[in-house]
């Protein structure tokens, strides 16, 4: 079967497990079987091959450019791995089907499992190391999934967490490693990587990319100081326990140390620090293991001790001890996940793990019995069981090793890691099955249906088959290593074999299961001893952490973002500041181009007026309807600068602006109390001060620093004045930029306009539908009203004006394209005209002989424009080309035709529109819905004659009643 | 004459004026418009694309003038990818929005959504800054529009804040462009182009650079670079969630403006504007990306942890983008199409998760209605976001790396992006496990009326998720893509020849006028 299916058929099947949820659970987990069994089969194939000292390949590109390629590799190694994985996974399929419970969602837990199986086999059959980084972290994924999957359960959460956390980080730290090492090689697969051993050791990065990858390594295999997570990772179901956390995930760091042992091994900084973390996490990991009552804990705790012990064989960096390794690894798959399958049966019949409330199964339970008690003795290294083996092995390789130049301390060590692994194996057996049989257990236990025992007893088969006939187990092993060491050594001699003679490793071995023995006799004051000894407990220690971290976080990250807007404004005000004095510094300061223009007195007084103001302004700011009046002197004057300027259209433009703007404000301040509250103390107000002082300097500094300099060349306007007639058909060059150089601007920018319109209306509806309504009817007007609301005197001047201003507007229109004038100007003064009656003869009055409304003359405008724009493109000319023609309709003169006026009327139309229903939402605010609505146009009208409906009785008749 | 390349911005320019004038009172006519608009507008995005995928410069001049004096658009690999996935964006976003409601809460939804769409679209294809300005105000107030649009007081106060903040940002568009101009005289960009290179050495660049300065800063507000972010978080949070959702490509457009004229108008190599953004862009991107994930870390609400989580991909984006190298650009280009994916479908799941839960704030409640499916999409998006492998964020992540490593500062990117990612995973790992899982202490309230969200919230949701899985499965071709890409913006020959040398009305620069 091809790799790429290996590979890929985990994932595929992660998806029917989900999908035969519903069909039964017997059917899920066939199904689940069914998709290893074939994966593993696929595998199968591959072994003669594997077997003939081949490296099958499959390759396909991925991100060529990146170096990350679906690369895939099968030798001995790889094989050995995959082949652990998915044979145990079979095994613990099979007993995940009679482990979980009824209520558990079994469809969820195997495709979370099946992901991972599809993950951990893409690992070991990565030949790029990107693409190994990317199995590596959904192996991290898939474990927090299953380590939380009892959502309910607390410490599955935190450790979930806590394991994703840890392995993340190391995850992280890998790529960083992986990263330096494929650029020190060139390449990213490991092929070319592996050949690449003196380049990579010469290289200053050698260093940073080793400690990088340790970091992943050991904290993936749950290394001394990165333990911690393992044991709370126990939370999750047995299977997963197995499986995960003792067979598979956990070894994936030490596969990556195999698998790059030929080009990082070797070096001094890899012996001393590969070689100390193992030990170290060999001997602690035991001796926690030994006091730990949960019985899943301590084989966690002895599973790091164990991967302690291959961890320091590979760090050795000889031959033999990688071959030793390899042997451990096997022996320790069969052993481990076999007592991690019996504590499961203990669990699931006798509902309880706590070690000190059990004991005496042997009786009740002699099948678990046997298969936990050979599995144990087989960890303590006892012989004719396979752990014997490797660990003579494994003392024979710390014999010979010598670290910090003291030969004695390694095997010292050693022994001592053996006899507490020894210890707990002897505790494990004796205080769970040995002693009197007792009442108390939490459910009465018996052994379990072959589905729980089965797949335990199979590998404690391979246990007693491997320990009694070691020359079985020793080609393969040898062929696997063969792949660890690739071209860098020689695969050791050595035969497997049972009696070596009496060498050291047998005294040490035989000092190590009596000690343990011995220790296990003195368990109980052990155990006092050992509970009354402080010890750091890396979970608080842990937690501590990440609430600092998040506290941390909280304290930098909250205070600057509490919503304080003048402080926002103002970090962008001194960011903008700092960085244009900063370049302006740096830069090189040519000398002026021209001339200073002599101050004239109408300049000056201009001039004087703004600043003055302007200072008004800022002083008397809180008085809003006085603030409005001198940001109306601002804008009068700048309309007047306009003017000075010769810039008539934009004087127009500001000007009515500045009208509608007024009005429209000052229905809005209709809304608001008179003045504003004090809202910043003095210190606040000097500071803001400050900084809006220095931005006025530097926008003054810049403008003049501008002014009197020519740009690089000259402007583009040149082309704009010399053609505006030419090819835009009108002499007002304003209006032609307008509509014709730029129109596409002004398009943009009327539909800016309709938009601020919509979004006023949109705002109102949802004010006046939301609780702000109520506000609004109840509010109380600090002055009152006037009592002669639409007084006949403006009512009659603005009807006799109205005609007069469309006239106007009209005539403004025409005029535009030659002279200043033009459709914005203009919508702007037929808004006033229509405006004006609004304020004459109230809301009510004018809405009811409103025949358009307001959002349809805005999206008229807009589309008006639009499609003048793509008229153009049936004479095949881009979108909004003009063309303009000449036409004597008689008795009129001969005037100018141009499409430009029909973009303008679009113009013209979408202003009036936004213009009329930022006004009309703004007075929909003001309307109550117990005010009533005179049908007539002004209030007192002296030629109506009847009385009651004259609202001057009513005002009389108010006034009396007040008095 | 083919007008291919302004159709999608006049489009729904012309859509929403029909929608507001026509079917103002007709939602479903409008639902049904705004969808075949958007269907329109994918298949617009990819036929451009296809277009220019072989370097070809597509080039519109508005009105027949010819560059720098009238209005041009361009299109080009950069401008056609952009516009191609604001489309795919909008449109399941815009699925999104019908399916959960959102639409019905308030007026003028699909107008403004419309009106948005022509802002952004625009943004990416035009050839003039002046022209850039006026679709930054275009989908500024379009912006505003949808971010109060459905009210509340909170969200009010958000989006005063949010029009505030950008207005200055607008008014500081103006100074850029007033300096620009004062300078050379020009506002299309390739003619700014040629103008600055042709600089003499020795001759003045105070003015010039200040100008340069001016105009980063108003990019780096719309891509929210650290100190210039203040007015993401809150908005983003309180904006409705489709709204947010699309916002995703919002602060892209930021980053779109500083590649397109900080590679083509003021080259990092270029003597007169040395030592500014090449020197200070990558150092403060780095503080973004930093400041991103403390935020995560520092969350106490969904939606505010995604509004972070953008702040540091974005952060992201621009380190690849400050190296204004060909590789760094490349991976720029292709974390920028992973971002916008990703945050857009995180901001809709924290929306799906409002469902039957009162609050976002992350303390448990009783599992939210459809909480399998809806936590599953979270771990997806969280997984995307953080740069978890398999998904895109993690190639596109080894991708900023990997250009990093010619950097000076390799040591500062790799450290910083890394230790942020655990940060952040950290973060969504907290949020993640009390919002979706500690749920299941809480016994569900038989009285609660929540009801799961509907399907085609979900298919809006799923649809982007499906966008992100074949932006991972074919990142060999889009990396290729965006590689190509980065070498048209390093070789800007073909980009100013065709904007510059092709006659419009009364002007022809070969023959002269």
């Amino acid at each position: 079967m091809s790799l790429f299916l290996i590979v890929a058929v985990p994932f595929l099947g992660a998806l029917l497990p989900g999908l035969m949820n519903s069909a039964g659970r017997k059917a899920c987990a066939g199904v689940t079987f069914m998709v290893t069994l074939v994966a593993f089969v696929g595998l199968l194939s591959q072994l003669p091959a594997v077997l003939a000292g081949e490296v099958v390949q499959a390759r396909v590109e991925w991100l060529p450019a990146l170096g990350l390629n679906v690369n895939l590799h099968l030798d001995g190694l790889a094989f050995f791995f995959a082949a652990l994985i998915l044979g145990i996974g079979l095994l613990i399929i099979a007993y995940a089907r009679s482990y979980l419970a009824r209520g558990d969602n079994m469809g969820e837990f195997f495709t979370y499992l099946l992901l991972f199986q599809g993950a951990m086999v893409g690992i070991v059959l990565s030949d790029n190391i990107l693409l190994l980084l990317i199995f590596w972290e959904m192996t991290s994924l898939a474990s927090f999934l299953l380590i939380g999957y009892w959502k309910h359960v607390v410490e599955g959460r935190q450790g979930a967490r806590m394991a994703l956390t840890v392995t993340g980080m190391g995850g992280l730290a890998l790529i960083g490693g992986l990263l330096i090492l494929g650029q020190i090689a060139g390449s990213y697969d490991l092929s070319v990587i592996l050949e690449n051993r003196e380049a990579i050791q010469a290289s200053p990065l050698y260093v940073p990319a080793l400690l990088l990858i340790l970091l992943g390594c050991f904290t993936k295999s749950a290394q001394f100081p990165f333990h911690f997570w393992l044991p709370r990772a126990m939370a999750a179901p047995t299977p997963v326990s197995a499986y995960l956390h003792s067979a598979t995930m956990v070894k994936a760091g030490i596969f990556m140390m195999a698998r790059l042992w030929p080009v990082l091994s070797g070096t001094t900084e890899w012996f001393v620090i590969v070689t100390t973390a193992g030990l170290l996490t060999m001997v602690i990991g035991a001796l926690i293991a030994l006091f730990k009552h949960d019985l899943k804990a301590l084989l966690a705790y002895s599973t790091v001790s164990h991967l302690g012990l291959i961890t320091m064989l590979l760090g050795t960096g000889t031959a033999f001890g990688a071959m030793a390794a390899m042997f451990h690894i096997l022996n320790h798959a069969t052993f481990k996940a076999a007592l991690f399958m019996s504590a499961g049966i203990v669990d699931h019949e006798a509902k309880t793990r706590d070690i000190r409330l059990l004991g005496g199964l042997r009786k009740l339970m002699p099948i678990t019995f046997v298969i936990a008690t050979i599995a144990a003795l087989s960890m303590a290294g006892i012989p004719f069981l396979n752990g014997f083996l490797s660990k003579e092995q494994m003392l024979e390789e710390a014999n010979r090793t010598v670290l910090f130049g003291a030969p004695w301390l390694v095997p010292v060590l050693a022994t001592v890691g053996s006899l507490f692994s020894a210890a707990y194996c002897f505790r494990f057996i004796g205080h769970t099955f040995f002693g009197p049989v007792r009442d108390d257990y939490p459910a009465k236990p018996h052994d379990p249906g072959a589905g729980l025992w089965l797949p335990p007893a199979i590998l404690v088969v391979l246990v007693i088959v491997i320990g009694v006939a070691p020359f079985l187990a020793e080609p393969f092993v040898k062929l696997v290593t063969a792949d660890v060491l690739g071209a860098a050594a020689e695969v050791p001699k050595a035969y497997f074999k049972i009696w070596h003679g009496l060498v050291p490793a047998l005294f040490m071995s035989i000092i190590a299961v009596v000690g343990g023995f011995l220790m296990y006799l003195v368990f109980a004051p052990l155990l006092r001893a050992w509970d009354a000894t402080p010890r750091p407990d890396a979970k608080p220690m842990f937690d501590g952490v990440i609430a600092g971290a998040v506290a941390l976080a909280r304290g930098l990250i909250a205070p600057i973002h509490d919503g304080a807007f003048t402080r926002y404004a103002a970090v962008m005000v001194l960011a903008v500041l700092g960085a244009g004095y900063y370049a302006f510094g740096t830069g090189v300061v040519g000398a002026t181009a021209r001339e200073m223009q002599p101050m004239t007195p109408i300049a000056v007084g201009g001039w004087a007026m703004v600043i003055a103001a302007t200072a008004v302004l800022v002083v008397m700011h809180r008085y809003r309807l006085f603030a409005l009046v001198m940001i109306g002197i601002v804008g009068l004057m700048v309309s007047a600068g306009f003017v000075f300027f010769s810039a008539p259209d934009l004087a127009m433009t500001q000007f009515t602006v500045e009208v509608v703007t007024i009005i429209l404000l000052l229905l809005a301040l209709n809304f608001l109390p008179k003045r504003t509250p004090d809202e910043s103390g003095a210190l606040r107000r000097i500071r803001d001060a400050g900084i809006g002082i220095i931005g006025g300097i530097a926008a003054t500094a810049l403008s003049f620093h501008y002014l009197m300099r020519d740009a690089i060349e000259g402007p583009i306007s040149a082309f704009h004045v010399a053609n505006s007639y030419k090819g835009g058909g009108g002499t007002n060059m304003v209006n032609v930029i307008l509509v014709d150089f730029r129109g596409f601007d002004t398009y943009g920018e009327i539909i800016v306009l309709g938009i601020a319109a919509l979004l006023i209306y949109a705002l109102t509806e949802t004010l006046l539908s939301g609780p702000v309504r109520a506000r609004l009817l109840n509010r109380k007007p600090d002055q009152a009203f006037a009592g002669d609301a639409h007084p006949m005197m403006m009512v009659v001047l603005t009807r006799v004006i109205m005609p007069i201003v469309l006239m106007v507007g009209f005539y403004i229109f025409l005029r535009g394209h030659n002279e200043p004038g033009g459709g914005f100007i203009a919508g702007l003064i037929v808004s006033i005209a229509v405006v004006m009656q609004y304020m004459a003869s109230g809301f009510g009055w004018t809405s009811a002989r409103l025949r358009y409304p307001y959002h349809g003359v805005i999206g008229a405008g807009v589309l008006v424009a639009g499609l003048t724009g793509i008229g153009s493109w049936f004479v095949g000319k881009p979108f909004l080309t003009s063309d303009f023609t000449y036409v004597r309709i008689p008795p009129f003169q001969e005037f100018e035709l141009a499409t430009a006026a029909l973009f303008d009327v679009g113009v013209f139309l979408a202003v009036v529109g936004a213009v009329m229903l930022s006004l009309e939402s703004f007075s929909r605010l003001a309307r109550r819905v117990d005010m009533v609505e005179s049908e007539h146009p002004m209030e007192i009208n002296p030629a109506r004659d009847d009385p009651a409906e004259d609202p001057l009785n009513e005002l009389r008749k108010a006034r009396t009643e007040t008095a | 004459m083919t007008h291919w390349l302004i159709v999608p911005v006049v489009l729904p320019a012309l859509m929403a004026p029909f929608i507001v004038l026509a079917a103002r009172y007709h939602l479903s006519i409008q639902r049904v418009m705004s969808v075949a608009t958007m269907l329109a507008l994918v298949a617009l995005g990819a036929g451009l694309m296809w277009q220019t995928s072989d370097g070809t410069v597509l080039l519109y001049q508005l009105g027949d003038w010819a560059a720098p004096f009238g209005i041009v658009l361009v299109g080009d690999r950069l401008s056609t990818m952009m516009v191609l996935l604001t489309a795919i964006l909008a449109l399941f976003v815009l699925i999104y929005a019908i399916g959960s409601g959102w639409d019905t809460r308030g007026r003028h939804f699909h107008a403004l959504y419309q009106f948005q769409l022509m802002g952004i679209l625009g943004a990416f294809l035009t050839g003039d800054l002046f022209n850039l300005f006026v679709f930054f105000e275009v989908l500024l107030i379009a912006s505003y529009g949808l971010m109060i649009h459905a009210g509340g007081n909170e969200r009010l106060k958000a989006g005063v804040q949010y029009v505030l903040f950008n207005l200055l940002g607008s008014t500081l568009f103006l100074f850029a462009l007033g300096s620009i101009y004062a300078e050379t005289g020009t506002l299309n960009m390739a003619d700014l182009a040629i103008r600055v290179q042709g600089l003499e050495p020795g001759a003045e660049t105070a003015g010039l650079r200040v100008a340069a300065v001016l105009l980063i800063l108003v990019f780096a507000i719309k891509a929210a670079l650290v100190p210039l972010h203040f007015w993401l978080p809150s908005s983003y949070a309180e904006a409705p969630a489709p709204v947010a959702a699309l916002f995703a490509i919002m602060t892209k457009v930021g980053a779109y403006a500083i590649i397109r004229v900080y590679t083509m108008v003021f080259p990092a190599e270029i003597e007169a504007t040395a030592g500014l953004h090449g020197t200070w862009l990558l150092p403060l991107a780095l503080v973004s990306v930093a400041v991103g994930a403390l935020g995560i870390l520092a969350a106490k609400k969904l939606d505010r942890l995604v509004t972070f989580a953008v702040i540091s991909s974005m952060g992201t984006v621009l380190v690849a983008v400050g190296m204004f190298s060909q590789v760094g650009i490349a991976a720029a280009l292709y974390y920028m199409l992973h971002s916008t994916l990703a945050a857009a479908i995180l901001f809709l799941v924290v929306d799906l998760t409002r469902h039957g839960r009162d609050t976002l704030q992350l303390i448990t409640r009783a599992p939210v209605a459809g909480a399998a499916l809806t936590a599953g999409l979270f771990f997806f998006g969280a997984i995307a976001m953080t740069g978890l492998p398999p998904l895109s964020g993690f190639l596109g992540k080894i991708m900023v790396l990997q250009a990093g490593f010619a950097q000076p500062a390799a040591v500062w990117i790799f450290s910083v992006i890394l230790i942020s990612s655990l940060v952040s995973v950290v973060g969504f790992g907290r949020a993640g496990s009390t919002v979706y899982w500690k749920a299941n202490i809480v016994e569900p309230d038989p009285e609660s009326e929540a009801t799961a969200p509907s399907v085609m919230a979900y298919a809006g949701v799923g649809g982007l998720a499906a966008v992100l899985i074949l932006l991972t499965v074919f990142a060999g071709q889009v990396h290729s893509y965006t590689q190509a890409t980065s070498a048209q913006l390093f070789a800007p020959n073909t980009y100013l020849s065709v904007v510059l040398e092709t006659p419009g009305k009364l002007s022809d620069p070969k023959g002269g006028e």
